[in-house]
């Protein structure tokens, strides 16, 4: 029996699995912290949830908007410090993934969030790099998860904010403590993940109902597939249950006006 | 010791035209009263110093209070972009603005030399990424005992640090609680500081490991209740999720912005 399910649910229940129980991962805000939640409530319950804002091992019943909503702190082990944070609990090395979303992202799974065009005549202004510049290199590995479009899947990103593996795929070649970098991205249509020897990404796992046109259409570059081209497990009923009902209870949340706000 | 005063007085006394301004908490405890206050009393050519310029930062630099930024994350956290920034960058309105972009651990450690009185920060950090080409701020060095290399970033030391804390003593001792980002290490890097709180109280009722600043450890402390909002500050309020989103919508236009910036700043003095 198939289930109905959307490309997004797909992506965050995909994203999710590559969490396990004794993680201890560093979340970015948005998609990362929407599957890494869902990893919580599933299959690992014990999986130590980070969020820059200093919030150790936190447990959100709804997902937060920001990476230092209440909700984060007083459902934490503990908090600390934002220096303390980033120098002893990231640089330290206790943190096994980092799990970050980007706005580009090309063939050696460098991440752009700073600008699209120049830098000193921006077409368009990002946010910027925020935690993610050393959360990818301090973190033993790297998820990234985005949706797939050509707009964002591209050959070079305009600029690199946050190292994958660098223009060439050897930026982490004789760089001592660093971290492995980028071990899989996981997006609406597909699994990537690095060549072993060029670092380039190249698609593992299509996702049910996906073809590889579909991929080839929204990559900014001559995408490569695995000899052993595998389909990405379906969603259970379980996962997709737990996914809406988190969903549902973030959405009434954010809309609501906060009491006494007014 | 600490000088209690009205948030326009502390403002109008310590804040000058030109000054290097930080105001800091990290999407708790952030200072709109205090910046509402300097949006009203119109201060310019201010460099402004913030990890997530937010709302707060949008809003002043709409207003056209600022020359330069320095952050290492500007957008309206999970929402999309800060659109006065962006019209600053972009398009130089109401003003040029100059940029400079730093790595939320580049900034954290910034900070925390500016309170430990180093001349700058060392980190394990910028490893192949492009900021370094765009900030000149940021240099690489060699550990002289391992020989890696690591970078090194100027440490923060504000004129003025504003911040917004649960409340303070009689006396002028000062509590942070919760999400308490960089808010010690901002004010001990600052020449001067200003804190806004919730309420001045007989006793903190802090517990012994408490984040605690003591009185003759600020400059100027001024009753702002709410003074956090649409931040929040734990114990007292929520964060108002709605108009972040909110916000979005108000601040894509400049004459929205302008005519909210009318209604909810210029014709509301400061408490």
């Amino acid at each position: 029996m198939s289930l109905e399910f959307t490309s997004s649910e797909m992506m965050s229940v995909t994203a999710a699995r590559a969490l396990t129980n004794d993680m201890t991962c560093f979340v970015g805000i948005g998609l990362p912290s929407e599957a890494a939640n869902l990893a919580r409530l599933t299959h690992a319950p014990d999986v130590t949830l980070i969020y820059e804002s200093g919030t150790l091992q936190t447990k959100p019943d709804v997902l937060p908007l920001s990476i230092g909503d209440g909700e984060l702190c007083e459902s934490a082990l503990t908090t600390v410090g934002v220096p303390e944070m980033f120098r002893y609990w990231l640089q330290g090395g206790h943190i096994s993934v980092g799990f970050l979303g980007t706005a580009q992202i090309d063939r050696f799974a460098n991440l752009n969030t700073t600008l699209i065009g120049d830098y000193r005549e921006p077409k368009v202004r990002l946010p910027g790099g925020g935690g993610a510049p050393e959360i990818a290199t301090n973190a033993k590995e790297v998820f990234i998860t985005v949706k797939h479009s050509k707009r964002t899947f591209v050959k070079d990103v305009d600029f690199v904010t946050t190292v994958g593996f660098g223009r060439d795929g050897t930026a982490r070649d004789n760089v001592p403590n660093i971290g492995r970098g980028p071990t899989v991205v996981i997006t609406d249509l597909c699994i990537l993940k690095p060549d072993p020897d060029t670092k380039e990404l190249v698609v593992t796992s299509l996702h049910p109902n996906v073809t590889r046109e579909d991929v080839i259409e929204a990559t900014g570059w001559e995408i490569r597939f695995a000899d052993q081209l595998e389909t990405t497990p379906e969603p259970s009923a379980k996962e997709l249950e737990i996914l809406r009902d988190l969903k549902a209870r973030t959405h009434a949340h954010h809309a609501s006006t906060q009491s006494g706000q007014q | 010791m600490a000088e209690f005063l009205s948030l326009r007085d502390a403002v109008s006394k310590h804040i000058t035209n030109g000054d290097t301004v930080a105001m800091e908490g990290f999407t708790h405890l952030i200072p709109f009263a205090a910046g509402h206050e300097i949006i009203r009393q119109e201060k310019r050519d201010l460099t402004l110093i913030r990890m997530t310029p937010d709302l707060v930062y949008d809003q002043m630099i709409g207003a056209g209070c600022a020359k330069k930024l320095i952050f290492s994350w500007g957008g309206n956290p999970g929402v999309g972009s800060l659109h006065r920034l962006r019209d600053a960058v972009e398009k130089s309105w109401p003003n040029k603005l100059e940029i400079l972009e730093h790595s939320h651990a580049a900034m954290a450690c910034a900070y925390e030399a500016g309170a430990a009185g180093l001349p700058m920060a060392v980190l394990r950090g910028y490893v192949g990424s492009d900021l370094p080409k765009v900030n000149d701020q940021i240099k690489f060095i060699e550990c002289p005992f391992t020989g890696e290399r690591l970078a090194a970033v100027p440490s923060v030391r504000p004129d003025v640090a504003v911040i917004h804390a649960q409340r303070a003593d009689r006396k002028g001792n000062v509590l942070i609680e919760g999400i308490v980002g960089i808010q010690k290490e901002v004010v001990l890097a600052a020449k001067r500081s200003i804190v806004t709180v919730e309420e001045v109280v007989d006793d903190l009722g802090a517990s012994v490991n408490a984040c605690v600043l003591p009185s003759w450890a600020v400059t100027a402390i001024a009753e702002a209740p709410k003074g956090a909002s649409p931040s929040y500050a734990l114990g007292y309020y929520d964060r108002d999720n709605a108009f972040y989103k909110e916000w979005d919508g108000i601040a894509r236009d400049r004459d929205t912005f302008q005519s909210w910036l009318q209604d909810n700043v210029f014709e509301k003095g400061a408490a």
